[in-house]
C-alpha cells in the first residue's frame, strides 16, 4: 500500500475522482428513478449509457472531427453529440420499459422474472452493438436482394464502414480533446475538462431535481413512486409516467455518455457491464431511489475508488465498487440518505 | 383502568409475556402489555382493529423483538432467538392471509413444518441412511394423519393453490401441528368462514387443544372466541384494558365500551 | 445358530431392501424404466462413435461439442440448484466455473504437476469453499440485489485472477496436461472405430479410432465420456438430495422465504447450502473445461458466460433439471450445428429471455408440479368465473 502517493496526489485523486463519480452520478439516476416508480433494477440502463457513448463517437465521425483540438474547439462538435446521444439514449431507455418490461409489470409478475426480462434486454443492446458489422451485413444482404431485382446495388456495408469496424474492439473518438489547465498550484492543477465534467453534471443534477419537485410531471412521478394505485385513482396514467421516467433517465445517461467521452475518449460494446454494477452501487450508496443520493454516492464512490486504486495500484480499481456495494448492503441497506423518491426528498 | 386480575396461579405459564412495549419511530405499538398462557388453555387475544393484536402475536412468534419487556416461553427468553428456532422450541403460528408454499403438494407443505425436528442433510440424502428413511417416512405419515386431523379431504397430493379456501385455512393449521408445536397459535383462523364452517373450525380448536397442546387464538369472530376460549385478553390502543373468563369480559363495562359495544352488531352479520 | 442365520437373513433382506429403495429413488417408481434408462444412457455414450446424421455437426469435431454441451449441462445442473430449486439468482456463476478451472491449472501444471483425478476433488472442495465465503456475507441480501452482487462477484474473482502473478495473470496457463488415461498410451486398451455417414450409409471408418481410454488433444471422445460419466453422477446425486428434506426446505425457501423461516426452516443454512452446492458444481464443469482446453487465462471467463448460463436454466424451465439440461443444450449445441450462427448466438438469447419470461415465464420444460399447479390454477380460475354470476 502505497499511502506517500496518495497523500501527495490527495487533491489530483480526489477532482479526478470527482470527474468519474459525476458520470456515475448521471447514470445512477436512471436505475434511482426506476427503482423509485417500480421498485425494479433496470439491468439493461448501463447499455442504455453504452449506446449513448457510441452515439458521441459516430456524431465526430459524421461531422468529420479529427486531429486534436482544445474543449472549446471540440464545443460544437460536443453539443450537437449532446442532443444526439441524449434522444437516442432517451428512446432507448423507453424502448428497454416498452419491450422489457410494461407487459410483466401489468401482469404484476415476480420482480426476479422482470430482472430476468431487463437481463434479456440488456444482452440484446450490448450484443447489437457487439456484432453491429454483422448486423449492417445481414440488412445489407436482404435490401440488396430486393434492390438487386431490380439490377441495382446499395453498398450499405461499404458506407457504414467507418461506424461499424472493430465491432468487439475498442472504438476512439477520431478527435482528440486535450485539456487544458485553468488553475494549478503545487503538484496539482485543474483542467477545464474536468471542471466542464463535474459543473455539467451538478446542473444537470439540480435541474433535475428542481424538475421532479416543480413540475406536473415530476408530481406525478413522485405520486406513482409512493403509491401507484392510489395515483391511478387521482388520475395519474401510471404506465405513461413509468414510461416518461425512464425516458428522463435514459436522457441523464446520454448526458453522462457525452461527458464520459470528454474525459476517456474510447469505448466498447461491453463497457456496460462494470459501469452498470458501479452506478448501481453509487445509486444503493445514496439510498436507491432518493435522487440527491444518487448525487452524493456517485461522487463519493469515485473519489473512494480513485483514493483506494492509489493505494493498491489502479489495476484493483474496479473492485472497490464490488466491495463497498457488498459492505453498503450489508451495513446500512437503505443507503447513506435514505430510499424512496415519493417520501424522502425528491 | 380495572383490569381483572387472574388468581396467581401454582402453574409455571407456557407463555409469559412481561411488560413487553413495542415502539416503531414514535408509534407504540404494544404498551407495558403483561399476560400470561398456561398449558392446555384457549386464549383468546381479541380488541378493535389497530389494538396490537397481530403485533402481539408477531413479538410472541420472533417477527418482532420486543423495545423493552420480555417473553418467555417454557422458562425459556425468546428475546435475541431466530424465528425458526421458536418454532422448533414450540412456537407455531398459521397466517391471517394465507401463506402457503403454492407449487408444493399439501402433503410438502405439511412435511415442511414435520421436518422441523429432522436433521436430515445433504450426506444423510446422498447415503438414503436408515434415519433418513425414517423421518422421511414419520414425516410422511404425520402429514396424511395431520391432514385428516384437520378435516382437508382433498388429495394429498394435490398442490395447495388448487385447494379451496377453506381448506387452505385448514392445511395451514395442519402444517403449524406438524412442528409438534406445545403453543399453537392461531392469526384469525375464520376469517371468511360460513356458520357451519366456524362450527367445525370451534371443534378443531377444541380437539387440538384435547391433543395436548395450547392455544393462543386471534379472532374478529364473537361468538367464535367466546365459545371456544377458555381465557381472554382485551387489547385497545396497544393496552391491555381486561383479562377474563368469556362471561367476565362480557360484563366487563370498559369492553363492552372500547369494543363489543360497537361490533357485536356486525360481527353476527359477518 | 438358528437366532444368528435368521438375524443375518432380516439383515440382509433389510439390506437389499434398502438397495433396492435407493435404487428406485434414483431412477423412479416403476422397474420398467430401468432398462429404457439403460439403453438410452448407453445410446448417449456412443454417440461420438455413431457420429449419427443430422445430429453430427459438419463444421466443428463432434466429440469436442459433445464435450461442450455435457460442461454446460452440468452447470445447468449446478445452477438450476441456486436459480431454481433456492430461487436465487447467481448472476456470477462463472466466477465458480473460473475457479474450478484454475485450481486443475495451478495444481497440474503452473505450480505442481499433480495428478489430474487428485485434483479434481481438491478443485470441486475449493470451488465449495469459495460457494460459502462468498454466500455468507450477501445470502442475507434481498434477492434482486443479490442478482447485481453475484455479478458483483464473478468479475471480482476474474479481476483478482488477472492481476495476480501467482495465479498466472493477464497470460493465464498454458499446457494443462490431459489427465491419466488406461492402458497403453499409442493404443490403449482397445479401440473402438467411429461410423462414416458419408455416403449415406454407415462404413466403419477405421482411420478414425477412439482408443480406450487415452486422453489427448486429437480426439475428444474420451473426454466427452469422462464429463458425461461426471454428469450421469451429479444429476444422481443431486435427485437424491432433491427428493427429500432438503428439497422441500429449498423449495420452501423460493416460495415464501418468511413464511419457511416461521414454519422452522432455517432459510439462510439452506440458501447458503443450495449456492455451496451450486459452486461445487460449477467447479466441477470448470475443472472439465480446463483439462480439456489445456489452456485458460481471464478473457475465458468473460461476465457474459454467466448471463449465457442463466440462459440456459431459464429458457430450459427454471426448477426442473431436465428442462435446465435441455437449456444448456440448446445454448450450447445449436450455435456449433449451426457454425454460421455463432456470433448471434448471445443476440439471439437475449431475444429469447425477453420472449420467454414474457411469454412463457415458466421456460419451456418447466417442473412436473409447477406446471401442473399452474394448469389446475388455471382451471380453478375459469370455474370461478363460470359460478360467479350463479352467486
Amino acid at each position: 500500500m502505497d499511502f506517500s502517493f496518495l497523500f501527495s496526489n490527495f487533491f489530483e485523486l480526489s477532482i479526478t475522482g470527482l470527474v468519474l463519480g459525476s458520470v456515475y452520478a448521471l447514470v445512477a439516476l436512471g436505475y434511482t428513478l426506476v427503482y423509485g416508480v417500480l421498485q425494479l433494477i433496470n439491468f439493461a440502463h448501463a447499455d442504455v449509457f453504452m449506446w449513448g457513448t457510441f452515439v458521441v463517437a459516430w456524431v465526430f465521425i459524421l461531422t468529420g472531427a479529427s486531429g486534436s483540438t482544445t474543449l472549446l474547439g471540440a464545443a460544437p462538435y460536443l453539443l450537437i453529440a449532446l442532443v444526439a446521444a441524449a434522444s437516442a439514449s432517451g428512446g432507448l431507455a423507453m424502448l428497454v420499459e416498452r419491450i422489457a418490461y410494461r407487459r410483466l409489470v401489468r401482469k404484476r409478475a415476480l420482480s426476479y422474472i422482470i430482472l430476468i426480462s431487463a437481463i434479456g434486454a440488456s444482452f440484446v443492446l450490448s450484443e447489437t452493438m457487439g456484432i453491429r458489422d454483422k448486423v449492417v451485413a445481414l440488412i445489407d444482404g436482404i435490401i440488396n436482394a430486393v434492390v438487386g431485382l431490380f439490377g441495382g446495388h446499395i453498398d450499405i456495408v461499404g458506407w457504414l464502414s467507418d461506424y461499424t469496424s472493430r465491432a468487439r474492439g475498442v472504438t476512439t473518438l477520431p478527435l482528440t480533446i486535450k485539456p487544458q489547465v485553468v488553475f494549478s498550484a503545487g503538484n496539482f492543477s485543474v483542467r477545464d475538462t474536468d471542471l466542464t465534467i463535474i459543473l455539467a453534471a451538478l446542473i444537470m443534477m439540480i435541474g433535475l431535481d428542481q424538475f421532479i419537485r416543480r413540475t406536473r410531471l415530476g408530481r406525478e412521478i413522485r405520486a406513482v413512486a409512493q403509491d401507484p394505485e392510489a395515483a391511478a385513482l387521482m388520475g395519474s396514467n401510471s404506465t405513461s409516467v413509468v414510461s416518461k421516467t425512464f425516458l428522463i433517465g435514459g436522457i441523464m445517461a446520454g448526458v453522462a455518455a457525452v461527458l464520459y467521452q470528454i474525459k476517456v475518449g474510447a469505448t466498447t460494446f461491453d463497457l456496460g457491464v462494470v459501469l452498470g454494477i458501479k452506478a448501481f452501487t453509487a445509486a444503493v450508496l445514496g439510498g436507491i431511489g432518493n435522487l440527491r443520493g444518487a448525487l452524493l454516492g456517485g461522487l463519493l464512490l469515485g473519489v473512494v475508488e480513485n483514493y483506494g486504486s492509489a493505494l493498491f495500484g489502479t489495476q484493483w480499481k474496479d473492485v472497490v465498487a464490488f466491495l463497498l456495494l457488498v459492505l453498503i448492503l450489508l451495513v446500512r441497506p437503505t443507503g447513506l440518505l435514505g430510499q424512496t423518491l415519493g417520501r424522502a426528498r425528491a | 383502568m380495572s383490569e381483572v386480575q387472574t388468581a396467581p396461579s401454582t402453574v409455571q405459564p407456557l407463555l409469559d409475556v412481561d411488560h413487553v412495549t413495542i415502539k416503531f419511530g414514535g408509534v407504540v405499538a404494544l404498551d407495558d402489555v403483561t399476560f400470561e398462557i398456561k398449558p392446555g388453555e384457549i386464549l383468546g387475544l381479541i380488541g378493535p382493529n389497530g389494538a396490537g393484536k397481530t403485533t402481539c402475536f408477531n413479538v410472541i412468534t420472533g417477527v418482532y423483538q420486543a423495545t423493552s419487556g420480555t417473553v418467555a416461553f417454557d422458562g425459556t427468553p425468546l428475546k435475541g432467538k431466530k424465528r425458526y428456532q421458536i418454532t422448533k422450541l414450540g412456537i407455531a403460528r398459521t397466517f391471517q392471509n394465507i401463506r402457503l408454499f403454492p407449487s408444493m403438494s399439501a402433503e410438502e407443505n405439511v412435511m415442511v413444518g414435520a421436518d422441523v425436528h429432522s436433521k436430515v442433510g445433504i450426506l444423510r440424502s446422498i447415503f438414503r441412511t436408515p434415519y433418513f428413511r425414517r423421518t422421511e417416512r414419520e414425516s410422511r405419515e404425520r402429514s396424511r394423519e395431520l391432514l385428516r386431523f384437520v378435516g382437508v379431504n382433498a388429495d394429498p397430493e394435490d398442490f395447495a393453490v388448487n385447494f379451496s379456501y377453506g381448506d387452505q385455512r385448514r392445511l395451514e393449521i395442519a402444517r403449524a401441528l406438524a412442528t409438534k408445536p406445545k403453543l399453537v397459535c392461531l392469526d384469525e383462523p375464520a376469517a371468511g368462514f360460513n356458520p357451519a364452517e366456524k362450527q367445525r373450525l370451534m371443534q378443531l380448536i377444541h380437539d387440538i387443544r384435547d391433543a395436548g397442546n395450547t392455544v393462543l387464538l386471534v379472532e374478529h369472530d364473537m361468538n367464535l372466541v367466546m365459545g371456544v376460549c377458555d381465557r381472554i385478553v382485551v387489547l385497545e390502543f396497544g393496552r391491555k384494558i381486561a383479562e377474563g373468563t368469556p362471561a367476565e369480559i362480557q360484563s366487563n363495562p370498559d369492553v363492552v365500551a372500547a369494543y363489543l359495544g360497537t361490533e357485536e352488531d356486525d360481527d353476527d352479520t359477518a | 445358530m438358528n437366532h444368528f442365520a435368521r438375524t443375518a437373513g432380516d439383515w440382509i433382506s433389510d439390506r437389499w431392501a434398502t438397495v433396492g429403495d435407493r435404487v428406485s429413488d434414483v431412477v423412479g417408481k416403476r422397474p420398467v424404466k430401468i432398462p429404457l434408462i439403460i439403453v438410452g444412457v448407453a445410446l448417449v455414450y456412443l454417440l461420438p462413435i455413431l457420429n449419427l446424421p443430422i445430429i453430427a455437426t459438419p463444421e466443428s469435431d463432434f466429440p469436442t461439442v459433445l464435450f461442450t454441451v455435457t460442461v454446460y449441462a452440468i452447470v445447468a445442473v449446478g445452477l438450476n440448484i441456486v436459480t431454481g430449486y433456492a430461487g436465487l439468482l447467481d448472476l456470477g456463476y462463472v466466477g465458480f466455473y473460473a475457479t474450478g478451472a484454475y485450481v486443475i491449472g495451478l495444481l497440474t501444471a503452473y505450480h505442481f504437476a499433480w495428478p489430474f483425478l487428485l485434483v479434481l476433488p481438491i478443485a470441486m472442495l475449493i470451488t465449495l469453499v469459495t460457494g460459502v465465503l462468498l454466500g455468507a456475507p450477501t445470502l442475507r441480501v434481498r434477492g434482486d440485489y443479490l442478482a447485481i452482487v453475484t455479478m458483483g462477484f464473478g468479475e471480482l474473482i476474474r479481476i483478482t485472477i488477472r492481476n495476480t502473478a501467482w495465479l498466472g495473470g493477464t497470460s493465464g496457463i498454458k499446457s494443462i496436461p490431459a489427465p491419466q488415461g488406461i492402458g497403453d498410451k499409442s493404443t490403449g486398451v482397445f479401440q473402438i472405430p467411429h461410423l462414416d455417414w458419408s455416403t449415406g450409409t454407415p462404413l466403419v471408418d477405421l482411420n478414425r479410432q477412439t482408443k480406450f481410454l487415452v486422453f489427448g488433444v486429437l480426439d475428444a471422445t474420451p473426454y466427452f465420456w469422462l464429463a458425461l460419466t461426471a454428469l450421469i453422477v451429479i444429476i444422481v446425486i443431486e435427485r437424491l438430495v432433491k427428493r427429500g428434506r432438503v428439497g422441500r426446505m429449498w423449495e420452501a425457501t423460493r416460495e415464501d422465504e418468511d413464511a419457511a423461516e416461521i414454519m422452522g426452516v432455517p432459510t439462510f443454512k439452506f440458501k447458503l447450502l443450495a449456492f455451496a452446492s451450486g459452486a461445487f458444481i460449477g467447479g466441477l464443469a470448470g475443472a472439465l473445461f480446463a483439462s480439456k482446453a489445456g489452456y485458460i487465462n481471464p478473457i475465458s471467463f468473460p461476465a457474459n458466460l454467466s448471463m449465457l448460463f442463466v440462459a440456459a436454466v431459464v429458457i430450459g424451465g427454471s426448477g426442473n433439471r431436465w428442462g435446465a439440461i435441455i437449456g444448456a443444450i440448446i445454448v450450447a449445441y445449436l450455435p456449433e450445428r449451426f457454425r454460421q450462427l455463432e456470433d448471434w448466438r448471445l443476440l439471439f438469447f437475449g431475444i429469447a429471455l425477453v420472449a420467454i419470461v414474457s411469454f412463457r415465464p415458466q421456460g419451456l420444460f418447466p417442473p412436473g408440479n409447477r406446471a401442473r399447479a399452474q394448469r389446475a390454477a388455471r382451471r380453478a380460475a375459469r370455474d370461478a368465473q363460470r359460478e360467479v354470476p350463479v352467486v
